[in-house]
């Protein structure tokens, strides 16, 4: 019996995501990323004796786009709670946090699973302010001071706590890609994992197939990619379908994922577990969300992902697959539709954009939208191909160099004067001495070998550097060997 | 008279009329402090020779001393909430409150003892120093803020800022028979009033005057953006009603206060009140409030619960006081454990027990409950009646140093807790004295921004009553 099938994985993921707000979330200090430690702290983030802190709106505003672009249910009244722990990172000994009236409750995130699309529901969402961060001398265990950073403290966050509706650390990666392509559509956040700008907790169990009640479950830690979650969640399934199989019972802890061992390690018990006394925060007044402030939030809600891709395979009559490797990312959408705008073939278009513009975004490592091309002159390489005035692969070149520079893509044909050789004249001269250099191609052409015609088109392209019009040379060849 | 004689109003008038200049004011309240300071021990920090600050801004303070409560931040002067836990502390930044002082040219020149992080109700809980009662030096002063209900009432600063949180202006004030204000939750920023209960805590004058507290709060009131909690309105002229005396108002009673076991004197400072009152021509009404014991109860587990939050911060990692550890977790126990007091401790058990999962329901949220009910029994009563009258503290002065039971202490809050819970403003009127010559008060209560008809009916009743308000620092009979 293949006892690997019998138990069903639940998993429901806690995320954590920076908002790109200014300033913080109590204070007026900048929440910017990467200045010198403790650059950016005030009275208020350090939590000193005295201050009070002060919402920042604009926070409040980026949390509601996240919550109603997830289909979320906003509480109107709804309010900040202190979550009490001692840390050194916590500047008051608290977290001002939401705890039972988050902002946003009971929306869902649609993926793309093997198996089609699939909804997984969101328990909730909420704002929060950010820790500081520890800086160990050598690792937290053997360090004999600490450094802290206070720049993150007081940053504002959202946490986004999904139903246990996913059946699969695949799926748990197909959540967190949908989640970060909502996220950054909405231009809420950067979601740069490395940076700690998106984190992801998971809670995982088992139960056999068939069943309704949750097996017990684990919490998992310290996951700083995608690939580590899933690799994580894969880990953690396994050892727990090992226990159920062995008889044994899954213990309710913390777990925390080791890189380098791949595996993951016992954190804490449950009994260990903190009280954290939840309680109003009482230096800040509830907060009364307005149906209109609502309406105006859903108005201003930008196109999403699914919507887009929807509509470009509709309007533009495109494959699926296009659709959507070219929402993805937005940047990469207003692209294309950019170019299209200019008259030019859709098909085309997607093309070049999921080939070369894709291939050298991951080449140079860097964002879609922050190369020097732009839609406008995609569409006027575009033209330059289908004029004739350059070869495909010389388009490439082209492209490339627009990539980096963002110079015209007419202007670099012009000034390195890569149009192709139309001119028979000019071209006959050149096919000539081919022709004269390569006595045995010609004897195979004349005795049928089509292909060696092939081999002399090469040789031209060689010597024009490709400027070549090939179709032309191609007849030129013909004719000059049919007169010798 | 001598110009540490001279009520707030008296010294701005008297400057206003070239008869004092600035400097001479600020001299003359130096050289009283000089002279006894040592007996009352009221400032824990103190601008040295402040006779000679020179740089105030031209405003209708100029010239005044002014004395802030020590959990008041300010940057020339310790903030130290008179705890070893912040004992050397000064604040990079003004609290609100200051700043508008400073604004009006008012000087600061001391910081006033008080009970460690304002939990107290005799200021012994300080971890600094003893003060005394100007009127009864082997008595206590009151607390919290014991230092500035002391330092009034011996004539070393005109006027001070206490701050309330179940009482902490009102009772010092009844115990140095001085003027106390509890202005409404909100009329006053707490931006840089160091946390002891949030929902509860506000800062209020104490001054020898009724219409010397009317003219602070004008100073101190208003929104402030920097307090999410500060009341966004149009804010009064306080003295506005001072002379409308008491006639057409309708006092509330609550009757069964004065059938409590509590200090006869007291009760007859209220019966006298009350006659007084009705010879003005104002209405006496009996009312009833609900039971004090309840209302105390429900502040004992706010009150802790919230402190057990706002006293995290102590922990040694950033500023104030730090204990050498293994690790952090050795330190901050340590340090919290060397450098709070045995009352701050309390509380903050107390505190924490009461959120605590599986006893938040049945403490904290169940007062939370609690403090509804009283907020709108208040309010219905106030629908009936412009103030109440009643006692404020159950007892004159305490001796020094008596052993007493915590709970006996948090006994002493009964009239004054129910306040803070509802939010309403209350003030602490001189009523004379006991035969041994202690000071005795009533208690005025207002409804929520009722400051303006709190301040007439106390300055109506403060005339008729008449009770000299600058101690004479005797040793007592």
């Amino acid at each position: 019996m293949v006892m690997s099938n019998k138990y069903e994985v639940v998993i429901g993921l806690e995320v954590h995501v920076q908002l790109l707000t200014e300033s913080k979330l109590f204070c007026g200090c900048s929440a910017e990323y990467g200045a010198e430690p403790n650059a950016h702290t005030c009275p208020v983030c350090l939590g000193l004796p005295g201050t009070l802190p002060v919402l920042n709106k604009e926070a409040l505003r980026y949390a509601l786009l996240a919550a109603r672009a997830a289909d979320c249910k906003i509480n109107k009244f709804c309010k900040f709670d202190r979550k009490n722990y001692f840390y050194p990172d916590l500047p008051k000994g608290y977290q001002i946090s939401q705890y039972d009236l988050p902002l946003g409750y009971d929306g869902r995130i649609t993926i793309e699973s093997e198996t089609g699309t699939k909804d997984i529901g969101l328990t909730r969402i909420h704002l929060e302010e950010d820790a500081g961060k520890l800086v160990h001398q050598g690792t937290v265990g053997d360090s004999d001071h600490s450094y802290v950073d206070y720049n993150r403290g007081g940053v504002p966050l959202i946490e986004i706590v999904s139903e246990p509706d996913i059946r699969s650390p695949q799926e748990a990666r197909a959540y967190l890609k949908a989640l970060k392509q909502l996220i950054l559509y909405l231009g809420i956040s950067d979601c740069n994992m490395e940076e700690g700008s998106l984190r992801c907790d998971a809670n995982v169990s088992l139960r056999p197939v068939g069943e309704e009640k949750f097996g017990t479950k684990t919490e998992v830690k310290n996951m700083n990619s995608f690939r580590a979650v899933e690799r994580a969640l894969a880990y953690e399934v396994e050892r727990q379908r090992e226990v159920l199989n062995s008889q044994g019972e899954v213990v309710q802890e913390t777990r925390t994922w080791d890189e380098g061992k791949q595996k993951t390690l016992s954190m804490r018990g449950k009994e260990e577990a903190e009280d954290y006394r939840y309680f109003p925060e009482p230096d800040l007044m509830p907060l009364q969300i307005s149906q209109d402030y609502i309406d105006e939030i859903d108005a201003s809600l930008p196109e999403l992902p699914l919507e887009k891709k929807e509509r470009l395979q509709q309007e533009y009559d495109l494959p699926a697959y296009d659709a959507g490797v070219l929402t993805q990312d937005k940047e990469v959408a207003k692209l294309f539709e950019e170019a299209v705008g200019q008259d030019q073939d859709p098909k085309e278009v997607s093309n070049w954009l999921m080939g070369e513009y894709l291939r050298l975004i991951k080449e140079e490592n860097i964002d879609p939208g922050t190369s020097e091309l732009t839609g406008e002159k995609l569409a006027s390489l575009l033209e330059l191909i289908d004029s004739g005035t350059i070869s495909s692969n010389i388009a490439k070149e082209v492209f490339a160099e627009t990539f980096n520079s963002g110079k015209d893509p007419e202007e670099i044909v012009e000034e390195r004067g890569l149009k192709q050789i139309s001119d028979e004249d000019e071209l006959g001269e050149i096919i000539a001495e081919i022709v004269a250099d390569n006595p045995g191609a010609v004897e195979d052409i004349r005795n049928g070998k089509d292909k060696a015609i092939g081999f002399l088109v090469g040789q031209v392209m060689k010597k024009t550097k490709g400027k070549a019009n090939p179709q032309l040379a191609n007849q030129l060849i013909r004719e000059e060997i049919a007169e010798e | 008279m001598n110009i540490y004689e001279m009520t707030l109003a008296q010294l701005i008038a008297a400057r206003e009329e070239k008869e004092l200049k600035p400097e001479e004011i600020l001299a003359a309240f130096a050289e009283r402090t000089a002279a006894v300071e040592d007996k009352v021990a009221s400032f824990v920090d103190i601008i040295p020779d402040f006779a000679s600050k020179e740089d105030q801004e031209n405003g209708i303070l100029q010239g005044i001393p002014v004395a802030l409560k020590a959990n008041m931040a300010t940057r020339e002067l310790t903030t130290s909430c008179a705890s070893k836990m912040l004992a050397e502390y000064k604040t990079p930044y003004e609290s609100t409150v200051a700043s508008k002082i400073k604004k009006e040219g008012g000087a600061i020149v001391a910081k006033t003892n008080m009970d460690e992080f304002a939990m107290g109700s005799t200021t012994e809980h300080s971890a600094l120093q003893t003060t005394k009662n100007p009127w009864n030096l082997n008595h206590v002063p009151g607390g919290s803020s014991g230092g500035a209900a002391a330092a009034v009432a011996a004539g070393e600063v005109p006027c001070a800022l206490g701050s309330d949180t179940g009482g902490s202006i009102r009772q010092p004030a009844s115990f140095c028979g001085v003027v106390g204000l509890k202005p409404t939750y909100g009329v006053v920023s707490r931006y840089g009033l160091v946390a002891f209960a949030s929902s509860l805590d506000q800062i209020g004058p104490i001054a020898r005057t009724v219409e010397d507290a009317a003219l602070m709060l004008n100073i101190i009131s208003g929104h402030d953006e920097k307090d999410s909690t500060s009341a966004a309105m149009e804010y009064p002229d306080y003295r506005q009603g001072l002379d409308k005396d008491l006639a057409g108002l309708t006092f509330g009673l609550p009757g069964s206060y004065l059938e409590m076991d509590i200090d006869e004197e007291v009760k007859s400072k209220v019966q006298k009140a009350v006659r007084e009152i009705k010879e003005a021509g104002a209405e006496v009404k009996e009312i009833e409030l609900p039971p004090v014991d309840l209302a105390l109860a429900a502040y004992y587990i706010i009150a802790t619960a919230e402190a057990s939050s706002n006293l995290a911060r102590y922990d040694g990692v950033r500023y104030g006081a730090r204990e050498e550890a293994g690790n952090v977790m050795e330190m901050f126990a340590k340090t919290r454990s060397k450098n709070l007091g045995p009352e701050v401790k309390r509380r903050i058990m107390l505190g924490t027990y009461a959120l605590s999962a599986g006893y938040q329901d049945e403490l904290y949220k169940k007062a939370l409950k609690v403090r509804t009910i009283i907020k709108d029994k208040y309010a219905q009563v106030f629908e009936e009646v412009d103030l109440i009258l009643g006692p404020n503290s159950p007892t004159p002065a305490f001796k020094l140093g008596e052993d007493k039971n915590p709970l006996d202490v948090y006994y002493a809050d009964i009239f004054t807790v129910p306040v803070n819970i509802s939010g309403f403003p209350a003030l602490s009127l001189p009523a004379g004295f006991t035969e041994q010559g202690l000071p005795l008060s009533v208690q005025l209560i207002g409804p929520a921004f009722g400051e303006v008809k709190l301040l007439q009916a106390a300055r109506g009743l403060e005339k008729r009553l008449a009770v000299p308000t600058l101690a004479t620092l005797d040793q007592g009979r």
